[in-house]
Parts: structure tokens; sequence; C-alpha cells
């Protein structure tokens, strides 16, 4: 276990974000409880986008300037993940575009199964020094309307690399507990939590369990309360729990329930990433994870944070920011309403997946091609290069094309194909060091894209297949409003 | 350089149906209406003809797929008929077929037939189908019109005009259109319009209106051609020749090399290029005296005026809004109210073009006919413009002696 750490960290949190006052004003006539939840935004997935998309983004974001053939192990944490049996973590390293002689692994069935995930990493650290551990977690919850839970929930992911060289945050103790209390539940089958009363949950779950993890993880640190820093806990209680351990009251994290909500089980690793992002050498870190049980890790940070790149994380996250107030396109998008999608939604969906599996670097990795002979990059990559004056065949090395500089050349915002948003955007997208592709536009609104603007490629849902419970990811453009960095 | 076609092989006749939403028709009746107006215009039996080629698109839409539909609905005597599909210039590939055969000499008597029964989907526009099981995973979501729109957004930005200068060219392309298709019986759409209708009209596809899109209709086209000797022989006067007969399909540079701005066709400019030579024409501007262009949407229409090198590039907005493709314009273009007001059954239309040029050089065009007419322009786009097919097509008077 010594000497193995964080060394990197990545975020994502969807652009959009809920208005609790549009979903109060909506629902308030039926449950008057939730008025005095009417603050603030939670994040909200747009329809493309899902626990897996968002983990592919917080992982890019992680693995920046990172030598991906470093990465040994990947962890993917969630209840939401949208394949019950087919790896999600194994999409999310073709994705990545990781070597295939790599463990990939899917964890959930509870809300604490990233932190767990993270400290089970930690402890089995690999014996190279070089080899890194990828542990993703990401969630999309869905709530009935007029729920407590459609409020509280947020949409959100966060990754963080492992590994024992120059770590960022070194880990220093950890102490877990396992009890079987129930405060929700979500039974095979079924899409919604069913909870028990707050109060209980409060008294019985937080209060008796969290401090028994706590007052474990600081005797095994020999760390006094007050020399905790940064106390990671969501949820509601974490000041009450603090106060009562002794621990400062400017130690305690944000739980950044008021600007995106509780993303479940990913939500400590997103307030870990968050900490991180403006932690100092020297700062003790306690991370909680509360489910049928409680983890609890403690860090510290050291030298070696002041080196890492900035990148995203939560700050860029949130600062990309599109406010939603219309609670009928929330309900659209989680499928809480059946909208008249009209025939040209009929369209089969079907999925060969043998040509899926044939073409996975081109359409999950994003990979194109590029000429040994006249160096033109082209997607997809090809048998015969596509540039006129050249024309060789079979001479195409692989060209990953996901972090690739681009902007559009053409776009048009159609209202006749059928979107789950429309109009649908979708233009010529043009790659600064050659490549290009017809490609959807998306987290962009009306009138806010123009001919030579920059875009950046994302990891995003295309179609679903709702007859057979698939779906279909691909790349598509949007507006890059973050500075744009190759790998 | 081949010899080319011209002169080889003139049109013995050609037939039209009604275009239109025709609710009580077949396809197999759309193709008889065409076939009974060609075969009387030709003046032969069914017996005659040697072989035939049969043009649909969406063929599993309507009549399904190979030729025999065609050899079903007209009971052809067990001859050899080639179903033939290129998107939407489908049309003249079954035209091209029929022409090649007889300049072969593989059949004295050939027949061309295109039919598009589209108006059984329950909904607007065209059928949506899959395009590949690998395409389907990567492509676009894009309607036509979204897809054709991109070259409005491409081409202002390259020529520096304004999207309302744009936005109104456009419209007048329109305009022109449904203002020559009231004078025309058979069209689907025979309305006149103002620019104003068309700007105000409710957005398809960003910035193309509902007027700037082409109608969705059943409609079938035929022609029967042979040689000038044998239409001479068999009492035909005042022949129709076909002058060149050229075809430009993508590989893929528009679509993956970044050498293409997306403002224009390079498969049309290459037809038209190798077309002129094949035709012997020097200034397209001058020498061509009516054109049939494939406005399925407005800024196609627009666009492809310079890349048939009639307008200077950069210049056929003007030309447009200066009437220079109006009926009593310079070269007056979808003199029968085009795609746009015609109709567009797509496997139909390129042989509903050629129908038309057939027709005005005969002087049998009625209310719409076009005084000293020479050469008459087709022209065909299938696909996207990122990635499509492009014919083009001429055809003029027989000037040989026999």
């Amino acid at each position: 276990m010594e000497g193995s750490g964080i060394v990197a960290f990545g975020a994502y949190v969807p652009q959009l974000r809920l208005s609790r006052q549009a979903v109060v004003q909506a629902n308030a006539w039926f449950n008057d409880s939730i008025r005095s939840l009417a603050k603030g935004e939670r994040s909200m997935c747009n329809w493309d986008e899902d626990a897996l998309t968002m983990a592919v983004e917080a992982a890019r974001d992680c693995l920046q300037g990172v030598d991906r053939g470093s990465v040994r192990d990947v962890v993917l944490a969630s209840t939401t993940l949208p394949f019950a049996d087919r790896q999600n973590a194994g999409i999310l390293a073709t994705a990545l575009n990781l070597p295939e002689e790599i463990s990939t692994s899917d964890s959930g069935g509870s809300q604490r199964a990233a932190t767990t995930d993270l400290l089970r990493a930690l402890k089995s650290a690999p014996a190279d020094p070089k080899a890194l551990t990828l542990v993703v977690a990401s969630e999309k919850r869905r709530a009935k309307a007029a729920s407590a839970q459609e409020l509280l929930f947020g949409d959100g992911a966060a990754a963080v690399l492992l590994g024992t060289t120059n770590p960022i945050a070194r880990l220093v103790a950890s102490h877990q507990i396992s009890i079987d209390f129930a405060d929700h539940y979500r039974g095979e089958g079924e899409a919604f939590d069913y909870s028990w009363e707050e109060r209980w949950v409060r008294d019985e779950g937080y209060r008796c369990i969290v401090p028994r993890a706590l007052s474990g993880l600081l005797e095994k640190a020999g760390i006094e309360p007050g020399a905790v820093d940064r106390f990671i806990l969501p949820g509601a209680v974490a000041h009450d729990l603090a106060k009562r351990a002794g621990i400062r009251a400017d130690a305690v994290a944000d739980t950044l329930s008021g600007v995106m909500g509780d993303a479940g089980s990913a939500q400590p690793l997103v307030m870990l990433v968050h900490a991180l992002e403006r932690a100092k050498p020297g700062e003790t870190i306690v991370v909680i994870g509360f489910g049928q049980g409680s983890d609890a890790i403690l860090f510290k940070v050291t030298d070696a944070i002041t080196k890492l790149a900035p990148r995203r994380a939560v700050a860029g996250s949130l600062a990309r920011r599109r406010s939603e107030t219309n609670y009928q396109r929330y309900l659209a998008f989680n499928g809480l309403v059946n909208m008249d999608r009209g025939p040209r939604s009929e369209l089969d969906k079907q999925t060969a997946l043998s040509a899926l599996y044939r073409n996975r670097q081109t359409i999950l990795g994003f990979i194109g091609g590029k000429c040994r002979q006249c160096g033109t990059v082209q997607f997809p990559k090809s048998n015969v290069c596509v540039n006129p004056n050249c024309g060789t065949t079979r001479s195409q090395n692989d060209h990953p094309l996901a972090d690739a500089h681009a902007q559009i050349q053409s776009w048009t915002a159609d209202n006749l194909t059928y979107s789950p948003d429309p109009p649908q955007h979708f233009g010529m997208i043009v790659f600064e060091d050659g490549g290009r592709l017809m490609a959807d536009i998306t987290d962009v609104g009306k009138g806010e894209i123009d001919v030579g603007m920059p875009v950046r490629m994302m990891f995003r849902v295309k179609d679903y297949d709702e007859r057979r419970g698939f779906r279909r990811y691909f790349w598509k453009a949007v507006p890059a409003d973050l500075p744009q960095t190759a790998s | 350089m081949p010899t080319g076609i011209r002169d080889k092989v003139v049109v013995l006749g050609m037939g039209c149906s009604k275009f239109g939403e025709h609710w009580d028709k077949n396809a197999e009746d759309l193709v008889l209406d065409a076939y009974e107006e060609c075969l009387a215009d030709a003046g032969i039996e069914t017996s005659q003809i040697d072989a035939a080629w049969f043009a649909t698109a969406i063929e599993e839409q309507h009549v399904g797929k190979s030729g025999i539909p065609l050899a079903v609905a007209l009971r052809l005597p067990l001859i050899p008929i080639t179903r033939v599909e290129n998107y939407c210039a489908s049309g003249t590939e079954a035209f091209r077929g029929a022409v090649y055969a007889v300049a072969a000499g593989a059949a004295d008597i050939a027949l061309a037939v295109g039919v598009e029964k589209l108006k059984d989907t329950g909904y607007g526009g065209l059928p949506q189908r899959t395009r590949g099981v690998v395409n389907d995973m990567m492509i676009a979501n894009a309607s036509a019109p979204g897809a054709f729109a991109q070259l409005a957004s491409a081409y202002r930005t390259k020529h520096g005009i304004s999207a309302t200068d744009l936005k109104r060219a456009m419209a007048q392309v329109s305009v022109k259109s449904h203002a020559n298709a009231v004078k025309n019986p058979r069209a689907h759409l025979r309305r006149e319009i103002d620019i104003d209708t068309v700007i105000k009209a409710p957005i398809v596809a960003e910035p193309l209106g509902l007027y700037d899109c082409c109608g969705v209709s059943d409609g079938a086209a035929c022609a029967i051609v042979t040689t000038p000797e044998i239409a001479r022989g068999l009492g035909k006067q005042g022949l129709i020749a076909v002058k060149a007969l050229q075809l430009s399909v993508s590989n893929g540079v528009e679509a993956s090399h970044n050498s293409w701005d997306g403002s224009y066709f390079m498969t049309t400019r290459r037809a038209a290029t190798n077309a002129y030579e094949e035709a012997g024409i020097r200034n397209p501007r001058e020498e061509i005296s009516m054109a049939e262009v494939h406005d399925c949407f407005s800024i196609t229409e627009l666009v492809t005026m310079e890349d048939l090198f009639i307008s200077k590039e950069g210049n056929a907005w003007r030309d447009f809004l200066d009437g220079f493709y109006n009926s009593d314009g310079g070269l007056p273009c979808q003199i029968d109210g085009g795609l746009k007001c015609f109709g567009h059954p797509i496997g139909a239309s390129g042989l509903r073009m050629l129908y038309e040029g057939y027709l005005q050089l005969c002087g049998r065009a009625e209310k719409r006919q076009l005084d000293a007419l020479k050469l008459v322009l087709t022209h065909n786009l299938g696909g996207f413009p990122h990635q499509n097919v492009a014919s083009v097509s001429i055809i003029g008077r027989y000037e040989k002696n026999v």
C-alpha cells in the first residue's frame, strides 16, 4: 500500500442545469413538501448522455497528457450503467483507445461502489511503478416525477488515475464498515429507488455508521479530527457529522448540492476531484462513502499536485453551463412522459453486433487512418487513400481523432429528421491536421453555431434501440469552449 | 477520349404520367400511363422493343426489386430488362442503358422506364430507410433537406454573401419554378407564389424553408430510343438526338478529404465538362437553350448553375434575382416546373426532364413552348452534396443526313 495514491483526476458534469424552481412550479400542486427544495439547480444529462458517455468524458479529462499504454486496470463504478450484461468498462476502455491487454470491470450495487473500488485499487497497487489504474464513477440517476429525489439528484462523473510514481495525493489510511442498512433500494428490473423515512436514515444510518468509520480511520492514521483539512461526505449531514466528530467547519467540503445535485455513487469522487483541483501540498483529505456501511479514506496531498496540468475537472464542468427551465424537456429526456415522436422515429435501430465489433475502433474509438505514403489523415480509415493525388492501397496507420482540433465547415439545424431534441444540428466537421466527417452536433441551441466555429468531439449516444434495449454510441461535435489540448 | 454518343441514337417516343399524390394509383398504373403515351408517340408495337431498362430508387416502398415488376406491368415479351438504381439519377441511368444498347447494336429499339410511388409512407417527405449496418452506426442524423442545407452555409461563407441576400435569391429560384408550373397540366404543384411567401415559410432545415424544398410525388416517365436510320425508316420526322450522356460519382473525396470546401458539386463539374466535350459545346451559357436541372432544393439549383459553368462562380444568386433563368430570361430553367413543382418521383425524374426537353425541341410544349431552341441540358443529382451521383445529359436536333 505504501506509496500508492492518486496521480491525476478528471470530471464531467453535463452542461444542462435544470432549475429546481421550474420543477417545483410544475409539481408542488401534487407534492407540497418539495417547495423547500426550490433553490439552485441540478445537472441533467442531454438526451444523448448517460453514465457511460459521462464516464468517457471524465476519463478523457483525467488521462490528458498520460501515456494510455500505461493504464493496466479500468474500474467503472455506477448503479446506472446502460448495460446489465455487456461490460460497460470494456466500452469505456475501447472509447479511450486503451490497450486490450488490461483488466476491466464494472461495479455497482451500492452508493458506496466508487469509494470501495477506489480503496481496493489503491490497496492492490501493482508492482510495476509505471502501471496505472483508472477508477471512474458515473451516475445518471432516475427519479419519479414530483419526487424529492428528482430535485436532489444530479448527473455527473469523476475519474481518478492511481499509481505509485509521484502521486499528487498519497493514501495514508482507510477504514471500512459493512452493514446491511437499507435506507433505499432498487430491485432487479426496477427503474426507480424505494426509500425509507429520512429521519431514520439520518439517525440510525449516517449518525451511527459514519462516525464509526471515521473514528476507525483517524485512529489508524494517527490524526486528530482537527487536523483534517477537507471532509468529503455527500448528502445533507456533512456539517452535522463533522461537528460531532470535532472536524473544523471550514474543512467540510461543498456537496455541490446547489449547483449540480447528488450524483449517487459518483458524488464522493466528484467532491474529491473538486477538492483536489484546489488542494495545496500537505492537505489532509478525508473521503467518506456511505451505503450499506461506510468507506473512510484519508489522503495526504503531495508537492506533485503543483505540477499537474490544469484541466476541466469539476470547476470547468460547472462553468460549462446551460440553464434549463423547461421541466418538460427533463421529463422527455428521462423517459418520464410519453411524447408523440411521430412516424419518423420508427426506423428500426437494430445493430449488427458483428459489424460493430469489426468496426469498433472506428465507431467507439474514433480512430481514423493516416497514409504512410502522403500523410493524409482520413476518417474512416480506408483501404485506399482518399487523397486524389495519392490513392495508395493498404497504406494507412491508425490515427486517433477524438482529441484533434476541428471546426465547422457547413451546418444546418434540421427540423425534419427525428430528434429527441429538435432541431437536429449537424455539419461538416473538419479536423485541423486532416480528416473530416459529416457529424451530429450536440449541446448547442438555436442560432449558436456558424461556419468556422471551433469544436471538439465527444462520445455520445447515437441511437436508442428501444425494442431491444440497446444503445448505439458514436462521436459528436460540441462547441470547443475549453482550451483544446492535443494528446 | 471515346468518340462519345453524339448523334448516334435518337428518341423515337416519350411519355410521362401526371405527377402528384396519386392516392388511387399503384406504380404499375403510373407506368402504364407513361408507356401508352410513349408507345403512341413512337408509333410502334410492344413486340418491336428489344430490351428495357427500369429505374426505381426506393423499390422497397413500392414495386420491389429486379426488372420483373416492369415486365409484369407491361407484359413485355420475355425481353432482357435491367433494373437500375443510382439515387436521384436513376431515371437518367435507365435512359443511358437504353441509349448505349442501341449505340452498341445490342438492341434496335430500347425502352427506358422510371417510376416511383412514394406516397404510401404515412408521412411527408422521403421515406426513411437504413443506409446499411455500418453506415447507420456513424452517419449524421440528417434529412435530405438538412444535407443540402449544408451548401447554403458553405456557399455564403465562401462568397461573402449575406444570409438575407442568399435567402432571397433561393426564394426567387422557387418563385420562378412555381410560375412555370402554372402552365403545365401534368405538374404536381400549380400555384404561383411570391418571394415573401417563400421567405416567411416555416423552416425545414436552416436556411431551407418549406418552399425551398421540392415536392415528393408519385409518377412515371419513359422513353423509346433507336438509331436515326430506324427512326427514319419508321417515318419519324424532326429527329431529336442524344448529344451527350455523362455521369460522375463521388469517391469519398468530398466526404473525407479537406480539399473540398462544401460550396459546390465536384461531380456536376466533372459531368458537365465531359458532356460539353462530348456534345461539342464551348460556351454553355450561349449554346444551351434551356435546362432542366436537379432542383431538389432551391440552393441545389442555384449552386448547380455555377457547376454547369452557366453562371460565373459566386454569381448564380445574382443571375436568379436578375431573371436570367426565368421563362423569358437568357436561359430558361425548369420551364416545366422542375422537381420543385412538376414533382420528384425519384426513379422517373431524369426521364421527366428529358421528356420536357423533347417536347420543347419538337415544338409540342403548348403554353410553355420556348422559341429558337437548339440544345437542351438535363441534370440529376442523387445523394448528398458531400457524396453523390451527378448526371448531365444533352439532347438536340439530329443534324446529320442519313
